[in-house]
This record gives structure tokens, sequence and C-alpha cells, in this order.
């Protein structure tokens, strides 16, 4: 039997990134990373700032993404997400902006508990990245 | 009658007015394409969030406690409008169709004694609105400055629309767009966001048992902000390529309209100038024969 499964990568502009020949996809789901494979069972779920790990058999993908959410059923996997980079394409700058962007907005003093999680969380990865 | 110089002034101004409409017919057209892309790719992502979102709020166990942006505030007493308008001129009815369908819901509203806030988006939405409902505008926010709609611009209307429910400054929001459906046609929409209306797509919900990774409501209190952010971004969306096809059109039609003036006004000209040439003909001839 076929362990391939299908994924989308939707962000609100378009389609971000079509699939059909994945066999395994790790997301950094809000409770810890999480590995699916074929026949999982339908979830939903959503992210924390982390890096979305895609194997298939054009080899390994990786991406940066701040926040979405995934569905999995029937073998279909939907990421819904506002912001999402090919870490291939990133560049170092850009990478240096996010997290000069992120310190700033973890200073202000109006920032609730969950936010700074987030926000720490972003650092870290931004910070393994570069 | 006019003067033949005036005639061939006003041929000319007509003329380059002509000019002018064509030219922006083809800009809209070229916009046009670019905006209707654009709100195609949208769709898979509202129409995904709006699933899952469907799928959650079938399967929540606990009705009573559910987040309030889904349930609503219980009262019925103040409603927020949003009104999304263009920045620019020149668009036919566009503008115009979208006030007068929420002109008729706000009279509504103060016929039955309800409080109305208004946020328009969009500077002649506000223009239009500001002189009879002045004092219910809460909020004027304008896009002037981005080329096309984009994501990041919808987030901050919706982030702006989640604090005010917060602080519980309404308790319905419902939010005025125009729907794409062709160059000539645009709908204009009135769509209630807030409490989020799960009972009419119904028949879309599927029977599905998720496994849900933190629980429901933890799930949903996450992606109801989010949701309201993204149904404001395809509303920006529909209404950019709505905005594009209407001045497309009225432009069209300007400068048909133009085209006919300029054969009326030429074939007054024309007359004028015939007549003027006769008149001198007659002077001579007379002139001679009473020699």
């Amino acid at each position: 039997m076929s362990e391939e499964f299908k994924i989308e990568i939707v962000n609100p502009e378009k389609s971000f990134l079509l699939k059909e020949d994945v066999t395994e996809v790790i997301v950094p789901a809000f409770e810890g990373e999480m590995g699916i494979l074929r026949d999982h069972i339908s979830i939903i779920s959503f992210l924390k700032p982390g890096i979305i790990t895609i194997n298939s058999k054009s080899g390994e993908e990786k991406f940066y993404v701040e926040d979405g959410i995934v569905e999995f059923k029937n073998n279909n996997l939907s990421i819904l997400t506002s912001t999402i980079f090919n870490l291939k394409e990133i560049k170092k700058d850009k990478i240096q902006d996010l997290i000069k962007d992120a310190e700033e907005t973890l200073n202000k003093p109006s920032i609730n508990d969950q936010s700074k999680f987030l926000i720490d969380q972003k650092i870290e990865v931004l910070r393994t990245l570069n | 009658m006019a003067s033949l110089d005036d005639l061939k002034k006003r041929i000319v101004s007509v003329k380059s007015t002509q000019k002018i409409t064509k030219a922006m017919k083809m800009v809209a057209a070229a916009k046009l394409k670019r905006a209707q892309d654009s709100a195609e790719k949208g769709r898979p992502y509202s129409e995904k969030m709006n699933n899952i979102i469907l799928n959650l709020s079938e399967g929540i166990s606990d009705k009573e406690n559910a987040p309030k942006l889904l349930s609503g505030t219980g009262k019925e007493q103040t409603y927020l409008c949003v009104v999304l308008t263009s920045d620019r001129g020149l668009c036919g009815g566009f503008n115009a169709n979208i006030i007068k369908k929420a002109k008729s819901y706000f009279a509504r509203l103060s016929r039955e004694g309800k409080e109305l806030k208004i946020i328009t988006v969009g500077s002649k939405g506000n223009d239009q609105l500001k002189r009879t409902y002045g004092d219910k505008i809460i909020e004027n926010i304008s896009f002037k400055n981005s080329k096309n709609a984009n994501y990041f611009d919808a987030e901050k209307v919706g982030k702006l629309i989640i604090e005010k429910f917060e602080k519980e400054e309404f308790d319905i929001c419902t939010i005025f767009y125009n729907q794409f459906k062709n160059v000539i046609t645009q709908i204009p929409q009135s769509q209630q966001i807030i409490p989020l209306n799960t009972k009419e797509n119904k028949e879309m919900s599927a029977e599905d048992n998720y496994e849900f990774e933190p629980d429901e409501d933890e799930i949903l209190t996450n992606l109801l902000p989010k949701n309201i952010s993204t149904q404001i971004f395809k509303a920006m969306l529909e209404n950019s390529a709505s905005e594009q096809g209407a001045r497309m059109s009225a432009m069209d039609n300007a400068t048909r309209n133009a085209g006919e003036m300029v054969d009326k006004l030429t074939i007054e000209y024309n007359r004028s100038r015939q007549a003027a040439i006769t008149k001198e003909l007659i002077e001579i001839i007379s002139g001679a024969e009473s020699l």
C-alpha cells in the first residue's frame, strides 16, 4: 500500500504549496512537534512559530511558519497560515528583521502571557535559523 | 448659436476627456485582471477556514460556555457596522450601492431602537456617510497607501473589531461590501461576522469525528479572531475586484458618451460652417445683382 498523502498549504493570498506525494510531515503543533503519516486519525490543531518539515519523494523541504491551523482528514493535510517562508529562499537579513520586530513587541507593556509565550518561541526558532 | 470657434474648442475638450476615460478604462481592465486573480486565489483559505470552524462548532461540547465570538454576548442592543468602500471615485455606482445597502440597514436599526456604531474602511464611504451618520462613525480607516488589498491591512481591521468586542462596545457586527459577480454586476452584500452565523451553511458541515489538540474550546478561541480577519480580507478582495470592474464599465460608458457627443458637435460645426459660406455667397450674389 502506498504511504503517500496529499498536503496543501494555503495562505490568505494564494495556495502556497500543493503536493501529492508526501510521506511524512512534521508540524510545530501548539503542544509540541507532531509527525503526521498516512492514515493518521482526523485531527485539527494549531501551530506555534516553528519549522514545518515535509518529506516527499523529491526530498526534504523545510518551511518557517508563524501561526496556522492544521487539519488532517482522509489523507488530506491542509495547513492554513498567514506567514510562511521557504527556508531555502528566506534571507539572513530578513530573519534579523523578524527577530528585531519580535523583540520590540516583546518590550511592549500591554502584552499578555500567551502572546509573550508565542513571541518567545518565535525568537528562539529564528535564532536557531541564523 | 455658438460661434465656429467655440464649437471647435468644445470638440477638442470633449476629445481630450475621452482620451482620459479611455486610458482609465484600460488601467482598470489591467488592474481588474490582477484583482480577480487574487480574489480567486484567496478563496481556498477562507473556505477552508470556514469549514474547520463549522466542524468545530458542531463538535463543541459545552454550548453555554462557547466563546463569545461564536455565541454572541446574549444581547442584541448595539450594532457595529463595518462599511468597506474604495478610496477613489469615478467608479460608477460602486460606492453608492454599498452606502445604499448600509443606509437601509441603518434605518431599520434605528426604527427598532437599536444603538448603532459605524466603522468606515475607505475614504469614499466616510465622505458619504458623515453627513447623515457623522456622530455614529467611531473609526475611519483608509488604506490609501497600500497598492493592493493585503492581509495585514485586513488583520489591522480585524484586531480593532475584536478589541472593541472584548471591551463590550457592541453585540453584533456586520460588514458591508460588494461581491464581484462579473464586470457589469457587483452585488452589495451584508454579512454578519459576530456572532458567527453557523446555521446558514449547515448542509456543508460533514459528520467527521475529529481529534482536537488542544481541546475544541481552546482551538476555537484562537481560531475565531483569525476568522474575523479572514472574512474581512475576503471582503476586501471582493471589493477591490468589484471596484475595478465598476470603474471599467463606468469608464467604458463615459468613453462611448464622449464619442457620441463629438459626433453631434462635429455635425453642428459643419452645419454652421456651411451656413456661414451660404450666407457669404448670398451677400456676394445680391451685391453683384444690384450693380
